[in-house]
Parts: C-alpha cells; structure tokens; sequence
C-alpha cells in the first residue's frame, strides 16, 4: 500500500542536492507512487541531481530576493494544497529551513507534524513515523490521524541514499502568494565560516570535545586530533552552552546526527541527549577521565584517562609515523 | 520596549525519563524545572529591554498542574511578570496546538518582540517559536545567534551551516534564540525575594476561548501506537590508561582502515 504522491522538500544548488534531500527523495519512492520535489529557487538548477533519485517534477518557487524561505516556501505549498492540487504528505528534513517551512505550512493548513523522525512508514492510508526518545533507548511510533496533508520533519542520517535510474525532473513553477508583513524577514548577507576538513555531518571521521576538556581553550586538541585524521569536529551540548563552541558543531538530540566510520568521544559523558546523535556510527572510541561514564557503554574502545594525557600523545604518535 | 520570553518547564534531564503508559506522554507530575534553553531567552530579552533604555520583560509559559518553578527562576532572574495555561485539558497536545495557546496568551501581552528557546531539551520539535510567528501573522527569524534591536527593526545573526546570515527584520516579530548566545545570569538572593512578589496569573484552556476538543489530544491530529524498546549497542573493550593508550587507539583506528 502506498500514498498517491509524496513532495520532498529539496535542499542545495547548482551544485548538488543535500545528502538529506536525497536521502528523503529515496525513501519518499517507497512511500508513494509519485514523488516530486519542492525547491526555493531555480528549479533547473536540481532538476537533474532531484531526478535521479527519483522525483519526476520539480515545484520551484524561483529567487525569493533574499527572504527567509519558511514564509513563502510554505506559502506556495499552502496554495497547491488549497487548490487541490498538493500532495498527501511532505518530507523534509531537520534542518534550519526545513523545520521553518513545516511550521508555517502546518499553521497555515491546521496541520500536524510529526518531528525528530528516523523511519517512516505508510499505515493504511496514512503515515506512522518512529521517534527515537530517552537517548534512543526507546523508540516512539506517532501516527496521522486526520485528513489534511501530512507534515514530517525527518532526521538526516536516517536513510541510506539510492539512485533511482531516472532521468531529469520536469520543471513547473510554484507559484507564491502575495505575502504580508509575515515574510519581512530578509537576508541582507551570507557569512561564511571558512573551514578545512570534511563537514561535520559528512565526515568519515568525528572527534567530538566535552566538558571533561575542562576550559574552552583546550577545544584546540579536539580540531589537531580531527585535522589530523582528516575528520571534523563536534561538540557535546555543555560547551556549546557554555559558549565554548558554536551551535553548528553540536551532535546530539538538539544539534546534528552523525554517523561516521569513527567517532571519537573526548571528554564526553554520554548524557542521553548526545548518545542519540552519535550512537549510530560505526565504530566508537570514548576517552573519560569517569569509569562509569555512560559513554562506556556504546563504545567499541574506552579509554579510562585524562584527555589532555591521551590525545597529545596521540597527536605526538601519529605525527611520527 | 516589551519583550515577551516563552519558557518551558521541563522534568530535569538529569533524572531519567519515562512515559505515562496510560497517555503515552512524558510524566510530568515530578517537579518541573525551567528548560536551560530558555534561559539564554530570558538573559536575552533582559539584556535588550536594557539596550532599549528601559521597558519590560514578561514570561508565558504552558504546564501541567499549575506548575510555576520554572517560572519563578526566570522571574528571579529578572523577568517582570508571568502568564501561565494549566488545564488537564492540555494534555498529549501537539506543537501546533501549544503554538496556538501561547500564541493567545502572546497576543494580549502586546509585545514587541517575542523569543523563545529553537528547541525544548525534552520533546525537541523545534517548531513551536516559528509556529507562533504563524498564528501571530508575524514575521520570524530562527536559530539567532546575535539580536540588536534598532527602532521598529531587528538585526539578526541567524545559525547556518556554513556560518551566519545577517537577516533584517521588522517588529513585532518572534526569534529564536540557540543556547550559547549569551551567559545566563544566576539569580540574586535579592531577585530570588523579588520573584515571590510578583504577578503570575494563571489561565485555563476556557479563559483562552479554546474548548477542550480543540487541545490535547483530541485536537492535535496525531496519536501514539507503539512505544518499544529500541536495540541496544554493546560495549566494547574498556581499558585503563597506563600511558600507552594512545597505541591501543590507534591500532583499533589501522583495524578499521581509519589510518
């Protein structure tokens, strides 16, 4: 049993489409008998990386002139559902926008969301998702009950990308409604953070710092290990509270998920809320000055030590070999 | 100016969670505590009301059984006043319909500018402060890492992953603030004393023109129909450093090919 048509909600550039969009363009093809793609810009742009994993048209709203995509992103959405001509469901993914547009689209259709997914699966004929809650040591099934579109914010990482084999998407425009003063919001620059290594949610490798580093300063071993490995670093929430670290490096319930073939957890507890951003990759090395940090207990290899002990000889190690 | 700050409390995350097996949410009847995330909220809206010359800060909150020691927290911190919904009515209420109650409760405070946490640390949707913004018909910008008020605008340092987006935004409007942006400060004991003084006026689902049907779970358009034990990781070796840890790392780093 499938849904008749699932959008995704695609994410990136000329360039290529998010390892997150094509993730959920894989899964939507399971879900549904037409799966198409929404997109805040120039639809060609995609048309092409969207199509071979499957969506066969691509919804573009054109350049929006610098405004936050939430409001007229799921503006023009709200007007296709409105019109008829919307889907069942829409995926997208937890990220900044992505979580932007499915509030202003559930307002504006008095529509659920189900959030924080990791697996989603049709139910007749409507969708349950899985959450995971407590850290990932349980997991929560929510399912839609009513009617109207349904809204689900899924979890990057939660699916293995597969191409369809399909050609490039036919291009339709979206068409925005005139908005009010809700979409004053405007971009008036785009800071980039120069940075060397791999981003952080697609790193082979991570190296994760935490409040066991003891002071904001020694995050510095934390970027040698990771430079070194040809990783990224991460951070668990405490020093990106503290200030230590900006938000963007945060693995965890609140921050990224990662899943890389090593993640390296240095001074890391292991409180829940970071186990369920982390506790998926491959293999896992934690080094804690606690032998009962929970930590231990998902990691392959535990080290019972002191951090700024452990990684400079690390360090010292792998520049001699 | 007049900042209203949405503040959540929350079971402490030190204490392990479990679910009602009745309701299938959260328990809740356990002492509540102000969600550390909106902390940095209340610390913010202080700091501009500041900035503004003067003003004021007033809290909304939504919680089970007249819950307000959260509240009182933000109230010691400096925050002037409070409105609190408790109605066993809310219960197993979306994120859309929380949106609407404090949307409510928002809109008869007037203010110029409403902030609120990106994301709760207990149920993480993260959608409620731009969910508000849509109930308010007001513009909205998510994930701030810096806000400077100037007039009848706001400019705003917005979270991406590549860095930053400078965002112009006119007011009234709602933002969200991520943790780490400013240091929240400790109450005195002098604020302490002041928070048990001031008003905190308490409002049920009724007092909002909202009928039980409409919150809870009856109006939120979903339900829970399994809640299961997720596969646990096993653990590895654990060792004690001896001085010679790091060539156990690295071994295990060359068996994974990592190296």
């Amino acid at each position: 049993m499938t849904l008749d048509t699932i959008w995704v909600y695609a994410e990136g550039d000329s360039d290529a489409i998010s390892s997150t969009t094509q993730e959920l363009l894989t899964k939507a093809r399971d879900l549904a008998d037409t799966v198409a793609a929404v997109y805040a810009g120039d639809g060609d742009d995609i048309a092409e990386a969207a199509g071979s994993y499957g969506a066969e048209t691509i919804y573009a709203t054109g350049d929006l002139d610098g405004a936050l995509v939430g409001v007229p992103v799921a503006a023009a959405i709200a007007a296709a559902v409105e019109a008829g001509d919307g889907p069942d469901a829409i995926l997208l993914g937890t990220t900044y926008d992505g979580r932007d547009i499915a509030a202003r689209l559930s307002v504006m259709l008095d529509a659920t969301v189900i959030s924080n997914v990791v697996d989603v699966e049709v139910d007749d004929d409507t969708l349950v998702g899985t959450e995971p809650i407590f850290g990932g040591a349980s997991e929560i099934k929510t399912k839609f009950t009513g009617d109207a579109c349904k809204i689900v914010l899924v979890r990057p990482k939660s699916f293995e990308p597969e191409e369809s084999g399909d050609g490039e998407a036919d291009v339709e425009d979206l068409d925005v409604p005139e908005l009010g003063s809700a979409a004053g919001a405007k971009v008036t620059n785009r800071m980039v953070e120069e940075s060397d290594g791999p981003k952080l949610d697609e790193a082979a490798l991570v190296v994760a710092g935490g409040r066991g580093l003891g002071q904001a300063e020694s995050f510095e071993l934390v970027d040698k290990l990771a430079g070194k490995l040809n990783g990224a670093s991460g951070a668990s929430r405490a020093i990106v509270d503290a200030g230590w670290v900006p938000y963007s490096q945060q693995v965890g319930q609140t921050g990224k998920v990662v899943k890389p073939t090593v993640y390296i957890a240095a001074g890391i507890s292991g409180a829940t809320q970071h186990l369920v951003g982390m506790k998926g990759s491959k293999n896992i090395i934690a080094i804690n000055k606690d032998p009962e940090a929970p930590i231990f207990g998902v990691a392959d290899l535990g080290i019972v030590g002191d951090v700024h002990k452990v990684i400079p000889a690390l360090l010292e190690a792998l520049e001699n070999r | 100016m007049k900042v209203a700050v949405c503040v959540k409390q929350i079971p402490d995350p030190a204490d392990p969670g479990a679910l009602d097996p009745e309701t299938r949410t959260l328990k809740r009847d356990v002492k509540l505590i102000i969600d550390e995330s909106d902390t940095y909220g209340v610390e913010m809206a202080l700091q501009l009301v500041d900035a503004a010359g003067g003003g004021e800060v007033v809290l909304v909150s939504m919680a089970p059984n007249s819950e307000r020691t959260g509240l009182s927290s933000a109230l010691a911190m400096g925050a002037d006043s409070a409105t609190l919904v408790s109605d066993p009515a809310l219960v197993g209420s979306d994120a859309l319909t929380t949106a609407k109650i404090l949307a409510k409760c928002l809109a008869e405070q007037s203010p110029d500018l409403v902030i609120a946490g990106s994301e709760s640390s207990d149920g993480y949707t993260g959608t409620v402060p731009e969910q508000i913004a849509g109930v308010l018909g007001w513009p909205s910008v998510t994930a701030a890492k810096a806000i400077e008020v100037n007039g009848s605008s706001m400019n705003v340092q917005r979270q991406t992953d590549a860095g930053y987006d400078d965002v112009e935004c006119p007011l009234p409007a709602v933002v969200s603030v991520t943790a780490g942006v400013v240091e929240p400060r400790y109450p005195s004991f002098k604020g302490i004393m002041a928070a048990k003084s001031k008003p905190v006026e308490e409002k049920t689902v009724a007092d909002l023109g909202l009928t039980a049907e409409q919150v809870g779970w009856s109006g939120s358009g979903q339900e829970v129909v399994d809640v299961s034990e997720a596969e646990a990781r096993e653990a590895g070796e654990k060792i004690e450093d001896d001085g010679e840890a790091h060539l156990k790392i690295i071994e295990f780093l060359e068996s994974v090919k990592a190296l």
